[in-house]
């Protein structure tokens, strides 16, 4: 309804302060007294601490304090804690090793924080800290998880012997195991899926404040969710309980998954701040974020595909290590397991599926969710051995995968997800005509004449979003619900606000959200103010990842708009002396159907609150709320085609072309999926051609700047070709699915599948550099 | 950044005056792209800055029919854009167009990044291609003698670059693989053709910095052209090796480039 409503390409309300350089960010925020944080950290991966002697510090210029991790811990401070129980094959729990915000005994990876230097400015707070005399006595050190499970490696912690934090299954072993000894072919492969650096454009931060008078804490941070921050920094950590304890994630620029953990670093500025009688404001710089802010991905995996003679596939086995780090992140042991290989179906029915993953102890940064967050893992997994299956049988990957697409839903599959709703034939198709497929072979023979080497890669992903039904997260050993909350406050003149849990830190939320009001009400978007990110406003909320402030969010929106509806038609048909069934909204007006009698939405909402004529008994105001709680995940899923040239003589990869076909359900705002497509690709191309982490066998992260880690630019990707089909997800009233991991958890395999096409060699590892595709080449020509 | 101090002379004689007063713990800064970022990070602290980019001398370029002069405190971008270079060496502004991004190229200087001879900039390159002469507040010498290995120049301490000078040959160009990282040439090459030769300076691959090509000096003075190279092999074990590309790479994409470069000047 209306030309802001569901469907209409708004063009997004938030970008008119990002682009003129009037975004709020943490940094940006500045108290009274505020003085500076900087952190000690360790230069060793693995070391004990001997001694730490903080006088010369002390005695610098400008220090108010040098805080360490036995104050910390003598304070009361707790433990930083993985909040998702994931249990061994054998039902023992997860062996989570101990992790203090400042270490006072044992480092365990290069950055992690020993102690806290506040001062004056900056410069004075980081001069100080490099006075901090730390001495170390250093430990034999692991990075790769493979060779953290050898007998005889470094161990990282006392709790986690042979450094297996849990060995982990699903799906049925027997089963699975029958159907290989009938199969008529089977694909093997080794996948190595690279370890990758978030890097949001904004790094993280933290403003502590105590007032005493008061005994209550703000802290401003850069959280993907910032009432899960309180709660775990309250409830685990310590710092204060829920109501003396305020936190604000305003502006937030990029997350990416990294903003969804709490970190050492806030906690510590919190307590710091109480210790030192000042606010303490940290910002990280680049190189601590490289350092500091939890990695993604890092997968070495065994895959095997069981087909029988007429191409069906039979079984699949996954075996999987997953490096995590050197600590348990918040969330991620469910990363590689219950993210992770519940996709491992695919899109194909697979009729027995079974997946062993070990997680794993390392002297690297801690590991966890990254935009996608084990669905990218499985994607590549299942895409790279479909392709390379097809190419084994000697028929078209496209043929091969329509040849074992799922078509009657709901479907269960053998590792937990029961899809709802898809049609995999049509953005498959949608794809193929994109990229043209029927005109590749020419374009190739074309290429060729040119001495370059075209290939075409395809990838079919589905992914579960919409996180996720409590009840069924909770049975998995998740320590929260994930459900969503939202507010909707309709002012005396009309204009609305809408409160919502979820956290908007690019999504475009401000507008997106304001597009549910104008679709159900006519009214404008710019008379609706979206709040969010601020502990004391709005009541509880899970915050912004895995897709789901759209299915999850906005559907508590809708619950609450449905509230408010009911309500302002009960107002309206008492003043027009109408039956309420008889009254529509629309256009901002409030009307009999089928008469000339009307109010003005303004005038409903004003009667409200003066309550001169309220229905009897009726409360006045016009203020409802909502906790949606979804029955399912949602699967959005989609067909990306690559198209690549590459240079023989160097190796470079060019893509050509690159053609996205997805099926998000509903789209509220086709201009802002598109864009979140694209950052997707970007990101997903990053990490298939170019984002390549490397740590050295000292532990030292040798990829710790841009001169070194390789981010996607611009002239790296083509422009885009991309699409939406839609069948509407059954499980939410909005029948919305989600957009913002598609790209990213798509396109990898397609890029990759794409290479290997060209150089007719299947051993290429992400990230595909000039010098791996040279080097592939050059063992098979 | 540690704290420092930032003067800036309007002279040459007035920088060199402060150079030598602050002595030891002073540092020239002519655009700072390399020296900043590395203050940034801390791996440097100088106590004094002097500022190069306003010293007048430094300054301006001068095109004398092939003779081109350039001082040390002229940006990139004023030598990329420069309509009489583009018309006597087109392939040395065509270079200068390639240096980092915009931002880089208005204020990065020709004077600091041949002081500073990073392995991969890419002005060194072409300077030993075309037997460019450097000045300094001293004295001129040929870049052959001038640059001396990684990071290493014949400047005493103190002393400045001025200007580059050299005489446009005949045809060059300048052909860049960029790291896929810091988008730094991992291999670039400039050659430049006269009646009496063929010359190919390399920057980005090896391990002393930027140097000739003498083997396909040789086969390009008598032949111009790609194929000539084909036969070459460039020397592995000159070559960096880094997480990047090995030494083998590197060596193939001297050949490549090499080539590609050839081919570019021919068609100008």
């Amino acid at each position: 309804m209306g030309v802001e409503g569901i469907g209409a390409k708004v063009l997004r309300k938030e970008d008119r302060r990002f682009i003129t350089g009037r975004g709020r960010y943490v940094d940006d925020m500045s108290v009274p007294g505020m003085k500076y944080a900087a952190f000690v950290r360790s230069p060793h991966a693995h070391a004990k601490i001997a001694s730490l002697d903080t006088s010369a510090a002390e005695a610098m210029p400008g220090v108010i304090g040098v805080l360490n991790g036995r104050q910390l811990q003598g304070d009361g401070i707790g433990n930083l804690i993985c909040g998702w129980a994931v249990s061994s094959k054998d039902g023992t729990p997860m062996k989570m090793g101990a992790w203090p915000a400042l270490a006072s005994e044992t480092v365990r990876h290069v950055g992690q924080a020993v102690a806290i230097v506040v001062a004056d400015t900056q410069a004075q707070a980081r001069d100080a800290a490099e006075a901090v005399m730390v001495e170390y006595g250093e430990l034999p050190v692991v990075t790769r998880a493979v060779d953290a499970l050898k007998d005889g490696a470094p161990q990282l912690h006392p709790e986690a012997p042979g450094n297996l934090i849990f060995d982990w299954e699903i799906g049925d072993k027997a089963a699975t195991d029958a159907a290989f000894a009938e199969a008529a072919h089977v694909t093997k492969l080794h996948i190595h899926n690279n370890r990758l650096v978030p890097n949001p454009m904004e790094p993280r931060a933290a403003l502590g404040l105590y007032d005493p008078a008061e005994d209550h804490y703000t802290c401003w941070t850069t959280s993907q969710n910032p009432h899960v921050a309180r709660l775990v920094m309250s409830a685990f950590y310590n710092v204060a309980p829920e109501h003396k304890l305020r936190v604000i994630a305003p502006d937030v620029g990029g997350g990416f998954g990294s903003k969804i953990y709490i970190y050492p670093e806030e906690i510590v500025c919190l307590w710091a701040s109480k210790r030192t009688g000042v606010p303490v404001k940290w910002t990280s710089d680049r190189t601590e974020a490289f350092l500091t802010d939890a990695h993604g991905r890092d997968h070495e995996t065994e895959v095997e595909m069981a087909l029988d003679a007429d191409n069906k596939i039979l079984a699949l086995r996954v075996e999987t290590v997953a490096n995590l780090g050197a600590y348990m992140s918040l969330f991620s042991s469910a990363t590689p397991t219950y993210l992770y290989a519940t996709l491992l179906s695919g899109q194909y029915d697979i009729p027995a599926i079974h997946a062993n993953v070990k997680a794993v102890y390392t002297n690297t940064v801690p590991v966890d969710a990254y935009r996608g967050a084990g669905r990218p893992e499985a994607t590549y997994v299942v895409e790279r051995t479909m392709e390379t299956a097809a190419r084994e049988l000697g028929i078209s990957p496209a043929d091969f995968r329509r040849k074992n697409f799922i078509r009657s839903f709901p479907h269960q599959t053998p590792v937990i997800m029961a899809y709802d709703a898809g049609d995999f034939d049509a953005t498959l198709n949608a794809g193929m005509e994109a990229a043209d497929v029927a005109g590749f072979e020419a374009r190739r023979e074309e290429a060729k004449s040119r001495g370059k080497l075209r290939g075409l890669g395809m990838s079919c992903y589905i992914e579960a979003c919409g996180i996720a039904p409590s009840k069924a997260v909770g049975s998995l050993g998740a320590g929260v619900g994930l459900w969503e909350s939202a507010e909707v406050r309709v002012n005396p003149v009309g204009t609305i606000e809408i409160l919502t849990g979820s956290h908007s830190h690019g999504q475009g939320h401000e507008t997106t959200f304001a597009q549910l009001v104008a679709e159900r009400f006519g009214l404008p978007v710019d008379n609706v103010q979206v709040i969010h990110g601020d502990t004391d406003k709005v009541q509880f909320g899970m915050g912004t990842y895995g897709s789901r402030s759209g299915a999850v969010g906005m559907s508590a929106i809708h619950k609450a708009l449905d509230k408010v509806e009911a309500k302002a038609k009960k107002i309206a048909a008492h003043v027009l002396e109408a039956d309420e069934g008889d009254i529509v909204i629309e256009n901002g007006e409030v009307k009999v159907a089928g008469t000339d009698k009307k109010l003005g939405w303004h005038e409903v909402c004003l009667g409200a609150y003066t309550g001169h004529n309220l229905p009897d008994g009726m409360e006045p105001g016009l203020k409802e709320g909502a906790f949606y709680d979804p029955t399912n995940f949602t699967f959005p899923a989609g067909c990306y085609i690559c198209e690549v040239e590459v240079d023989p003589e160097t190796g470079t990869t060019d893509i050509i072309q690159f053609v996205a076909a997805d099926d998000f359900g509903r789209v509220i705002n086709p201009m802002i999926v598109e864009g979140q497509v694209h950052g997707g690709l970007a990101q997903g191309i990053g990490q298939a051609l170019l984002e390549g982490t490397h740590y050295d066998e000292s532990g030292q992260l040798t990829t710790a700047s841009y001169m070194d880690y390789a981010m996607p630019r611009a002239w790296d990707l083509p422009m885009f070709k991309v699409s939406t089909t839609e069948t509407l997800c059954p499980g939410n009233p909005l029948g919305m699915k989600g957009c913002g991991e598609a790209g990213a958890i798509g396109s990898p395999p397609a890029v990759i599948n794409a290479i290997t096409d060209a150089i007719g060699n299947n051993e290429l590892t992400m990230p595909a550099t000039p010098e791996k595709v040279w080097k592939a080449l050059n063992a098979v020509r | 950044m540690y704290e420092t101090s930032y003067h800036r002379p309007s002279s040459l004689a007035e920088a060199t005056q402060l150079a030598a007063e602050k002595g030891d713990e002073a540092k020239y800064l002519s655009g700072g792209m390399t020296l900043i970022p590395t203050m940034k990070q801390r791996l440097a602290a100088p106590e004094a800055l002097i500022d190069l980019r306003h010293v007048a001398e430094l300054k301006g370029i001068s095109v004398n029919g092939r003779l081109i002069r350039i001082g040390g405190g002229t940006t990139h971008a004023e030598v990329a854009t420069n309509d009489e270079i583009k018309s006597v060496c087109p392939g040395f502004a065509a270079l200068a167009g390639l240096i980092g991004d915009p931002a880089v190229r208005h204020m990065g200087t020709v004077g600091g990044s041949v002081a500073n001879f990073d392995p991969a900039a890419d002005y060194p390159a072409a300077l030993l291609a075309l037997g460019a002469t450097i000045h300094t507040d001293k004295r001129e010498m040929p870049a052959d003698e001038f640059f001396q290995g990684l990071f290493e120049t014949a400047l005493d301490e103190g002393e400045i670059v001025t200007a580059v000078s050299f005489e446009a040959p005949d045809q060059c160009a300048y052909e860049k693989f960029r790291n896929p990282a810091s988008r730094y040439a991992m291999c670039g090459v400039f050659v430049a053709r006269r009646a009496d030769g063929v010359k190919v300076g390399v920057t980005g691959s090896g391990s002393s910095g930027a140097f000739h090509w003498s083997d396909a000096e040789s086969a390009l003075s008598g032949n111009f052209s790609p194929e000539a190279v084909d036969g070459l092999s460039a020397s592995e074990d000159d070559m960096i090796a880094d997480i990047h590309g090995s030494s083998a790479y590197r060596a193939n994409l001297v050949k490549v480039v090499t080539k590609r470069a050839v081919k570019k000047a021919l068609a100008h």
